[in-house]
């Protein structure tokens, strides 16, 4: 996500769980991905804990799941449906992606540098509750099905 | 109301009603519309039945599928065999004979040593299936020849291969009279007698065989469900085993429990009589993963599953498996059955 051009200063802070220690200053924080690994369950669990610690006008479009490991099947503890019903109730949009590969890799950090953009206001006429009502109407029909 | 708690018996009376339609339909459109309804990767019903001892399965005699038990199978899955008739079981066994003499003399698949006089059996397996309406399996063995000639017995058995479907209704209703569907196939012997014959099989049926792997997902259903078969007496400890994806050699874990041990815990976790649910498979993993993060401080749920052993069955994820026991034997098929038709599709 780094090496994507962007107008403003782009800075990502990595953590394996929440909440983060509140004795360090740091900038306003504009968009959370959550990212699961398919392939264990302890990753799962571990996001549904941190979830908890997460301030809920957070989940007004700055929160995002990001799947991984989709790709390979049989390597897969946990059924896709299972984050899609986690990301539904938290009305928060899912990616899947394989971070193993690289050409994923790029086309997933472009969309989440676009979502940060747009979340953090830096995208004229649209704001993070508007993209969660466009990605929302999009991703309602398949979720019907389940 | 939240819409999303409706969604289940909503979706269940419109898959209902979609059969309905398509009763009258073309197998073709049958097997575009059950393709379409399955968007997700693997089978997983919210709900599975108990493996409980079947009607057919009375009618199994345990001397004829003793052969089948105690041994490790690779597990293929199969599409429908084009023009298979069970009337030539005789001209296939010859055909293949000839084939695999000739293959051999070829030079393709030469083992040291190895007696050229062998012949192939084509048999059916009667009582091998889950309905009426599934296919009879067959049994496909390369035996050699007995050198004497005042012994009339058969020779030794050098490969092992069958064909079955157990409830495989899914696939049934979607193809076309021609075709038998015999999507589970296990073999045990040399891995050149396999492809050999996998190959004759493509070529003279138009099908297609692929190695059905078996994920982790899958694995602790399976634990569960083994788990939860009422045996009399069990035969095996309850092992579990896990593969730790680390750098430069992975790291291989293994977990055994007193089956009885695991049954109780089974018990405990289960509430709703007649029928498996996730919630329980989860939380059976869940306790196992626990009690041994309590003792070895290691999650094992960061891990993957790559093998399951109890007194009923064990299976490996590469697609191995071994059947221990004969009353659950349609049981096991019958899963594994499911799982092969779900890779075909």
């Amino acid at each position: 996500m780094l090496q994507d051009h962007c107008a403003s200063e782009l800075r990502v802070h990595l953590a394996n769980s929440l909440p983060l220690p509140s004795t360090v200053n740091r900038p306003r924080i504009d968009l959370i991905v959550f990212v699961i690994n398919l392939h264990s369950k302890y990753s799962l669990r571990n996001v549904e804990e941190c979830l908890s610690h997460v301030d809920s006008s957070f989940f007004l479009g700055k929160v995002c799941f990001l799947a991984t490991g989709a790709g390979q099947e049989n390597h897969c503890s946990i059924h896709q449906n299972t984050v899609i019903k986690l990301a539904h109730t938290y009305r928060s949009p899912l990616l899947f992606c394989d971070l193993e590969v690289e050409s994923f890799r790029a086309i997933v950090a472009q969309r989440l540098v676009r979502m940060l953009q747009i979340c953090a206001g830096h995208v004229p006429g649209i704001s993070a509750v508007n993209l969660l009502s466009l990605l929302r109407r999009s991703d309602s029909p398949p979720s019907k099905e389940l | 109301m939240d819409p999303y708690d409706l969604q289940g018996s909503a979706s269940r009376r419109r898959t209902s009603n979609l059969k309905d339609y398509f009763v009258g339909a073309t197998p073709l459109q049958k097997r575009l519309e059950s393709v379409r309804r399955q968007s997700s990767f693997f089978p997983s019903p919210p709900r599975r039945k108990i493996l409980q001892c079947t009607q057919l399965q009375e009618e199994i005699d345990p001397q004829k599928v003793a052969f089948l038990l105690h041994k490790q199978w690779t597990v293929y899955s199969l599409t429908p065999l084009y023009k298979f008739s069970y009337t030539n079981l005789k001209e296939y066994s010859r055909l293949l004979s000839a084939f695999i003499a000739a293959e051999k003399q070829k030079g393709l698949a030469v083992e040291v040593g190895e007696d050229f006089n062998i012949k192939v059996v084509f048999s059916t397996l009667v009582g091998v299936k889950g309905t009426q309406r599934d296919p009879e399996a067959f049994l496909v063995q390369i035996l050699s020849k007995s050198q004497s000639s005042r012994e009339h017995r058969e020779g030794r058995v050098l490969w092992t291969g069958w064909f079955c479907c157990v409830f495989g209704e899914s696939l049934l209703g979607t193809v076309s009279e021609d075709f038998t569907c015999l999507p589970l196939f296990l073999a045990n012997g040399a891995e050149s007698n396999t492809s050999l014959i996998g190959g004759w099989f493509q070529k003279t049926f138009d099908c297609c065989f692929s190695p059905l792997t078996i994920s982790a997902f899958n694995l602790s259903w399976m634990a569960a469900m083994w788990t939860a078969c009422k045996m009399d007496h069990y035969v095996a400890t309850t092992e579990f085993f896990w593969s730790v994806p680390c750098h430069p050699q992975s790291l291989d874990i293994s977990y055994a429990i007193h089956p009885e041990d695991a049954k109780a815990l089974w018990d405990s976790v289960h509430k709703t009589s007649g029928e498996i649910t996730q919630e329980e498979v989860d939380l059976f993993m869940d306790c196992l993963y626990s009690h041994f993060h309590r003792h070895f401080k290691i999650h094992l749920s960061a891990t993957r599953l790559v093998r399951v052993s109890t007194s009923v069955a064990s299976a490996h994820t590469d697609g191995k498996i071994k059947i221990l026991c004969h009353k659950y034997f349609i049981g096991v098929l019958a899963y594994m059955t499911e799982l092969a038709i779900f890779q075909i599709e």
